[in-house]
C-alpha cells in the first residue's frame, strides 16, 4: 500500500486528507503491537473531535487503548462495519480498516506530523 | 494419572435421578408445595441443575484443584502480584476460634482484643509508610487508591480548591486512572523518560493550579526506583498538588526508605501481596491507606484510637470517626481476616525481618535478571528493585516467539508464568517477580527452563502448553464470539 500521502502520529493514528476531509485510522504497527483486535467503540457521527484528544477505543486480548484524534473537527463518517468485525485494521490498516472521517476545522494542525520514512524510523526507535 | 473423567463438567457428568443423599420419609404432615409457597415464587421448570452423587463431587472439586498452578505447588514470579509464600502459622493462628468466632455488632467492650490488634497494625503500617494517619477500610489495593483520592478531593474541596486532573506516568498500573475517573477527575497520562522513570519535562509541562494528585509507583512497574521522587514531590507539592504513592511494590523497599521520607503524601498498601494474605484469583484483598496529618480528619472511618487515661471499667480501644470524613467504605473495619495475617507477618518478622525481605526480594530479582540476560534482556536498568521487565521483541523478530509463547511453555516445565504484556511501555513484555522466599535452586531451574524453551521450535512454542488440561485457549475467538452461559445447553 502506498504510504506516501499518508501523515502519521506519534500515538500511531494515519491521517490522509481530501479537500477538507480527513480519514483516520491506526497503523499496522500499532495493530502489530496490540496483536489482534476484538473490540472497538467508535464516536457519533456529527460528534466533534479534538487534535491529541480521545475519541474512541480499541481492546485486544492484551490490552485496551484510546484512539487520539490527529485533528480536531465534526465527524462526518466512521467505519460501522469494524464494530462487527475488526479483522480489516489488520488485514487492510490504511484501506479498509479505515475509522473515521473528519471534517477539518484547522488545517494547520497536519504540518505537524510525520510523512511515511520519519515514522517508519520513529517505530524502529520505539520498539527497541 | 490425571483423572480426565472427574474435571468433566458437572453437567456433563449429571445422569437423570442420581443424587448425593437419600432423605428418610417425613415424619410431620405432608403439604403440597403450592399450599405452602405462593404460585408466582414457584419454578415452572425444573432448575436444570446437575445430578451428581456426593463422591462425584468430591472427585470433580479435588482434581479441579489439583490442576491450579498455586504458591504451595509451584513458583510463581508472577510480576506486580508479589505472589510470596504464605505462612502456615498464620493460617492456623488466623483462625483461631478468639478471631474468627467474633461478630462486629458485638459489643466494642468484647472486641478490645482485635481493637488493639487493628489499632498495632495502623500504628506499624504508619511507621512503615512514614504517614501518620491510616486507615484500615479499604478492601484492596484500588479501593485504597479510591479511597485515597476522595480524601484528597475532601481536602481541596475544604480549602476551596477546584482541582480536577489527576497525573500518572504510561508505565502506571491501570487501576490507577480507573481510581482517577471513578473519583470523578480527569486522567493525564505522562510519557516515561529512555530510562523508563518518570520524565521530568513532561511532568513539568502538565503540572497546574488543576493539578489535584501525582499518582506513581516507586519501585515503579519496570522494577526501577523513581531515583527523582523528591524532586518529582517538590515540583507536584510547588504546584499545590499532592503525591500519591502506589504502594504494590512496598516488597522492595521495607525498611530501607519510606514514602513519607521519598515526598508521598498518600499511598496503600497492598496487605495480600506484601504481607503474606493468601491471594490469586481476585481475592480476598486488603488495601489500608496511610496519609499524612493533614489529610487525616478526611480519612473514612471509623478509625481506631488508644484511650491511653482509660481507667479500668473504660474501654481502652475506641472507634472514631474523623471530623470531616468522608464516610465508610466497607462495613465495619475491613478485610479483617487479611488484616490479620498482615499483622502477624509484621510481628514476626519485626523492623529487621522485613528489611531483610526487601533485600532478599531485590537479591533474588537480581541474580535472576543477571543469569538470564544473554537470553533475556531487559532494555531499562542495570539494577532492578524486587522485579524487572524483560522483552522478547528481539526473540519475535528473529524467530516469531513471543512474550505469550514462553509463558505458556513455562507451565508445561512446572513454573506458574510471569506476567506478559504489562506494563505497555515495553514491547512483548516479560515480568518477573521471584519474591524473596525463594531458592536459588529454584531460580536456577527456572532459568534453566528458559533457556531450553528459547531453543524449541517456535512452532511448537505457539501451540504450548502441552501438559495442561486446557491446551491454548483460542483468546481472540474467545473475546471476538463469547458464548456466555451458565448452563448446558438444552
Amino acid at each position: 500500500m502506498d504510504q506516501s500521502n499518508l501523515k502519521f502520529t506519534k500515538t500511531h493514528e494515519w491521517v490522509s486528507v481530501e479537500g477538507e476531509i480527513a480519514t483516520v485510522g491506526i497503523t499496522d504497527f500499532a495493530v502489530n503491537q496490540l496483536t489482534d483486535l476484538v473490540f472497538i467503540e467508535l464516536p457519533q457521527v456529527g460528534s466533534t473531535c479534538e487534535a491529541g484528544k480521545v475519541f474512541g477505543e480499541v481492546e485486544s486480548v492484551k490490552a485496551v487503548s484510546d484512539l487520539y484524534s490527529p485533528v480536531s473537527g465534526e465527524i462526518t463518517e466512521v467505519n460501522e462495519a469494524l464494530v462487527d468485525d475488526q479483522s480489516p485494521l489488520s488485514d487492510d490498516p490504511f484501506g479498509k480498516g479505515w475509522i473515521t472521517k473528519v471534517k477539518i476545522s484547522n488545517a494547520s494542525e497536519l504540518e505537524q506530523f510525520m510523512n511515511a520514512d520519519d515514522y517508519h524510523k520513529f517505530c524502529e526507535s520505539e520498539a527497541h | 494419572m490425571r483423572n480426565q473423567l472427574a474435571t468433566e463438567l458437572l453437567f456433563s457428568l449429571s445422569q437423570p435421578g442420581r443424587r448425593g443423599a437419600l432423605y428418610p420419609a417425613a415424619d410431620v404432615p405432608v403439604k403440597p408445595l403450592e399450599e405452602l409457597i405462593p404460585k408466582s415464587a414457584l419454578a415452572t421448570e425444573p432448575t436444570g441443575l446437575p445430578e451428581v452423587t456426593e463422591s462425584d463431587v468430591i472427585r470433580h472439586f479435588v482434581n479441579l484443584s489439583t490442576l491450579n498452578m498455586c504458591v504451595d505447588t509451584h513458583f510463581y514470579p508472577l510480576g506486580s502480584c508479589t505472589m510470596k509464600y504464605n505462612p502456615k502459622r498464620h493460617e492456623r493462628l488466623a483462625s483461631l476460634p478468639g478471631i474468627v468466632d467474633l461478630h462486629p455488632y458485638q459489643n466494642p467492650s468484647d472486641l478490645q482484643g482485635m481493637f488493639e490488634l487493628l489499632y498495632e497494625t495502623q500504628e506499624m503500617l504508619a511507621e512503615i509508610s512514614g504517614l501518620p494517619a491510616v486507615s484500615l477500610q479499604p478492601a484492596a489495593g484500588a479501593q485504597g487508591e479510591f479511597t485515597a483520592l476522595l480524601t484528597a478531593k475532601a481536602y481541596f474541596e475544604d480549602r476551596g480548591e477546584k482541582r480536577t486532573k489527576v497525573l500518572f506516568p504510561n508505565s502506571a498500573h491501570g487501576t490507577n486512572p480507573a481510581s482517577a475517573a471513578i473519583a470523578g477527575f480527569d486522567c493525564v497520562q505522562l510519557a516515561s523518560s529512555k530510562a523508563g522513570l518518570v520524565d521530568l519535562e513532561d511532568l513539568k509541562a502538565h503540572l497546574d493550579d488543576q493539578t489535584a494528585v501525582f499518582m506513581v509507583t516507586n519501585p515503579n512497574t519496570l522494577g526501577l526506583f523513581e531515583k527523582d521522587i523528591k524532586q518529582i514531590a517538590q515540583m507536584v507539592h510547588d504546584a499545590g498538588g499532592l503525591v500519591y504513592i502506589d504502594g504494590a511494590n512496598m516488597n522492595a523497599i521495607l525498611g530501607i526508605t519510606r514514602p513519607g521520607d521519598f515526598g508521598g503524601d498518600m499511598m496503600h498498601y497492598n496487605v495480600h501481596k506484601t504481607f503474606t494474605g493468601p491471594h490469586g484469583a481476585g481475592g480476598p484483598g486488603s488495601g489500608p491507606i496511610a496519609v499524612r496529618d493533614f489529610l487525616a480528619e478526611f480519612l473514612p472511618g471509623p478509625v481506631i484510637k488508644r484511650n491511653e487515661t482509660a481507667s479500668a471499667d473504660e474501654d481502652r480501644y475506641v472507634l472514631e470517626m474523623p471530623a470531616k470524613s468522608i464516610g465508610r467504605v466497607r462495613t465495619f473495619y475491613g478485610n479483617i481476616g487479611i488484616l490479620v495475617r498482615g499483622y502477624l507477618y509484621l510481628r514476626t518478622l519485626g523492623a529487621k525481618g522485613l528489611k531483610a525481605v526487601s533485600e532478599n526480594a531485590v537479591l533474588n530479582a537480581n541474580y535472576l535478571k543477571a543469569i538470564l540476560k544473554d537470553v533475556l534482556p531487559v532494555p531499562n536498568g542495570d539494577l532492578c528493585m524486587h522485579e524487572f521487565v524483560a522483552s522478547a521483541s528481539k526473540i519475535k523478530s528473529q524467530n516469531g516467539i513471543t512474550a505469550m509463547d514462553i509463558a505458556k511453555r513455562l507451565l508445561d516445565f512446572g513454573f506458574h508464568a510471569p506476567t506478559v504484556y504489562f506494563p505497555l511501555v515495553v514491547p512483548e513484555a516479560i515480568m518477573v517477580e521471584p519474591t524473596e522466599t525463594e531458592s536459588k535452586e529454584t531460580l536456577d531451574a527456572f532459568a534453566e527452563a528458559l533457556r531450553t524453551i528459547l531453543k524449541e521450535d517456535p512452532a511448537f512454542l505457539h501451540l504450548a502448553p502441552h501438559s495442561t488440561n486446557i491446551c491454548r485457549p483460542d483468546e481472540v475467538v474467545a473475546a471476538r464470539n463469547p458464548i456466555l452461559q451458565c448452563c448446558e445447553p438444552q
